[in-house]
């Protein structure tokens, strides 16, 4: 161990220069024998504003260092001047391919900090909310993953079925991505009467456009070509490096934490958890492709319980939960717990609490700490883009420049989610 | 192969390091931990090998600030007032045999905040921790990295402490960036 002597002030005299990155890059960098080339911010493959300091030898990567931080909007500090029920719109700008899991963890740790209780149908919509999310999410991963490797077709296809499950979900929320419609204690309101005829479309249509995206790319000789053999990130590694869902599971590693520490009723669903074999870009894609089948399963299993179970659809706490409109012209009550949630919040206990759920990307955890009062002291979000770029030199090492680009598309980063 | 029992991680550190381990706190059914900043490292890696424990990997890493005053000298029994410096550091660690997850938290005091580095232990700890150092101001002893890693290099402050205010930059427009541009060193930069 190293002596603790050292403030941050005395570690901290960065200058820019070249000697800085000395012990980042190899040696022959800064002698010049190795080139060092700055892919990004404003590469279109970067899926956002990620700048990777590459060290090249040739075409091939000696090192990586990846620069993150362009995307940077201080969520978490401005969540700490916020009570509880107002920070969920900001949680839907972290990850903005799947606002609707940034919710569930942000919803469900207030929830265990609360000790709130959620109904089940509070519980099955949310599942369909987040089985929707995961496959919006992976379409835009699919479409734009495929277009950096030069299928152009599979984007147009992909953003074709987006745009339904986008307007499902305005029909839920009111607003297409940026939708705050999972909140702590159940969901916003219930779903509308036209919800379950569009989503049962959907659900019959959809599985022949995923055989189409297979039809396209599965056994497409240009991409097995690109992507097998490429990337390739050993188990262990991956768990050292703090890699989380599909890119962990195309290692072989099976952990699922809708399986591992089911959250929102997932153990009652029957699905599996596709597992890849190799660690490649290949058995990424593989994976993500076959959630979509797992998805459809889950999401079937949810829709038949959603026409069974009727009841609230958020806790009937109203400490914690504003009452039914319908409640406010009658119950001098409501209108007290409603003008109290909404110009004070709640209370929450000055403690600490971790809650995690798997997202599309991988876990999602979300770190709070109360203050007793309304606002709480502290939030953090783990997230996983976070984990997957720091874990990109690793991954990237020995190949070429041009499969750096397969490499970033395969484990499906979000800079919003990333830098929070 | 035969999986050995899980083992109480609390039981199993007091057994085998016996004065490492200062508080030990339940609430929401998580379990928090407490040690000394120079038994975290011991700590860690104590229960990521150990049999029984195996937590294997490191989910997350967070700091928490305890500004203004409810630090220091408060602690009267009660689990959660349990503050005996300014800053906190939660390690949330995974066990993914067990299925069960532990924080491992230290403190750092408020004039020099130094905690050691666990990027030895887990890779994984190399951002979290890059992250905390750039946000909250926390040292970590051993890092091989000591960039910044959010925050532009030459930015002033850590803006997660709590008497750090919201809104503190000034916003560039045309009229004003040539004064804020003066004091950045862009001019050095080499690359």
């Amino acid at each position: 161990m190293v002596a603790a002597t050292q403030t941050i002030e005395e570690q901290r005299k960065w200058e820019g220069s070249l000697e800085q990155l000395e012990g980042l890059v190899s040696e022959r960098a800064l002698t010049g024998e190795t080139m060092l080339l700055n892919m990004g911010p404003h590469h279109p493959s970067t899926h956002g504003v990620l700048r990777l300091l590459l060290e090249l030898d040739g075409e091939e990567i000696v090192s990586c260092l990846p620069d993150i931080g362009f995307l940077h909007t201080g969520i978490e500090k401005s969540i700490e001047d916020k009570s509880y029920e107002k920070a969920v719109p900001l949680t839907d700008r972290m990850d903005y391919l799947s606002p609707m899991s940034n919710n569930m963890a942000f919803a469900s740790a207030v929830e265990k900090l609360l000790d709130l209780d959620v109904p089940e149908r509070g519980q099955i919509i949310r599942v369909i909310c987040l089985e929707l999310a995961r496959c919006a999410s992976h379409l835009v991963w699919l479409g734009t993953h495929a277009i950096d490797m030069g299928a152009m077709s599979v984007l147009l296809y992909a953003f074709r079925e987006r745009e339904r499950i986008l307007g499902m979900f305005e029909m839920l929320s009111g607003q297409r991505m940026m939708s705050s419609y999972i909140r702590p204690g159940g969901v916003w309101r219930d779903v509308p009467d036209d919800f379950i005829p569009t989503l049962k479309q959907f659900l019959h249509d959809f599985p022949a456009k995923v055989d189409d995206y297979e039809a396209l790319l599965t056994q497409n000789p240009i991409w097995q070509d690109r992507a097998q053999g490429v990337g390739v990130i050993e188990p262990d590694l991956a768990l050292a490096y703090g890699m989380t869902g599909p890119a962990l599971r195309g290692s072989g590693v099976n952990w699922d934490l809708r399986k591992a520490q089911p959250y929102s009723g997932y153990e009652t669903y029957e699905f599996n958890v596709p597992l890849g074999e190799h660690g490649d870009v290949y058995d990424r894609y593989l994976i993500r492709v076959q959630e979509f089948r797992e998805s459809m399963k889950i999401l079937n299993q949810a829709l038949s319980r959603l026409e069974r179970v009727k009841g609230p659809f958020r806790s009937e706490n109203r400490k914690y939960c504003p009452p039914l409109r319908s409640e406010l012209g009658q119950s001098m009550e409501a209108v007290i717990h409603h003008f109290k949630l909404w110009t004070y919040g709640y209370d929450a206990p000055d403690d600490e609490i971790y809650h995690a759920i798997e997202s599309p990307r991988g876990e999602i955890g979300c770190y709070i700490h109360g203050t007793g009062a309304n606002k709480p002291r502290r939030v953090h979000f783990k997230t996983p883009s976070f984990m997957h770029i720091s874990a990109l030199p690793v991954m990237s090492k020995g190949y070429l420049l041009a499969d750096m680009v397969a490499i970033i598309g395969s484990v499906d980063i979000v800079l919003g989610d990333c830098d929070r | 192969m035969e999986i050995p029992a899980a083992k109480d991680p609390i039981q199993a550190l007091r057994d085998s390091l016996d004065d490492a381990v200062l508080h030990v706190k339940e609430f929401r059914g998580e379990t928090t931990i407490v040690v000394q900043p120079e038994r975290l490292l011991e700590t860690l890696d104590f229960c990521r090998v150990s049999a029984g424990l195996v937590y294997n990997m490191l989910s997350d890493v967070s700091a928490v600030d305890y500004y203004p005053n409810d630090y220091g000298d408060r602690f009267d029994g009660e689990d959660s007032d349990y503050r005996p410096e300014r800053y906190g550091v939660c390690y949330h660690i995974l066990s993914m045999l067990y299925n069960r997850r532990l924080r491992v938290k230290t403190f750092a005091a408020e004039a020099a905040p130094v905690v050691p580095s666990a990027t030895a232990v887990w890779p994984a700890a190399n951002w979290l921790e890059r992250e905390i150092a750039d946000m909250m101001g926390i040292a970590f002893a051993g890092h091989p990295d000591q960039r910044r890693l959010l925050m532009p290099e030459d930015w002033h402050g850590h803006p997660h402490r709590r008497d750090y205010p919201l809104g503190k930059e000034t916003v560039a427009f045309s009229f004003n960036e040539e004064d804020i541009r003066k004091h950045k060193p862009f001019a050095k930069r080499q690359f």
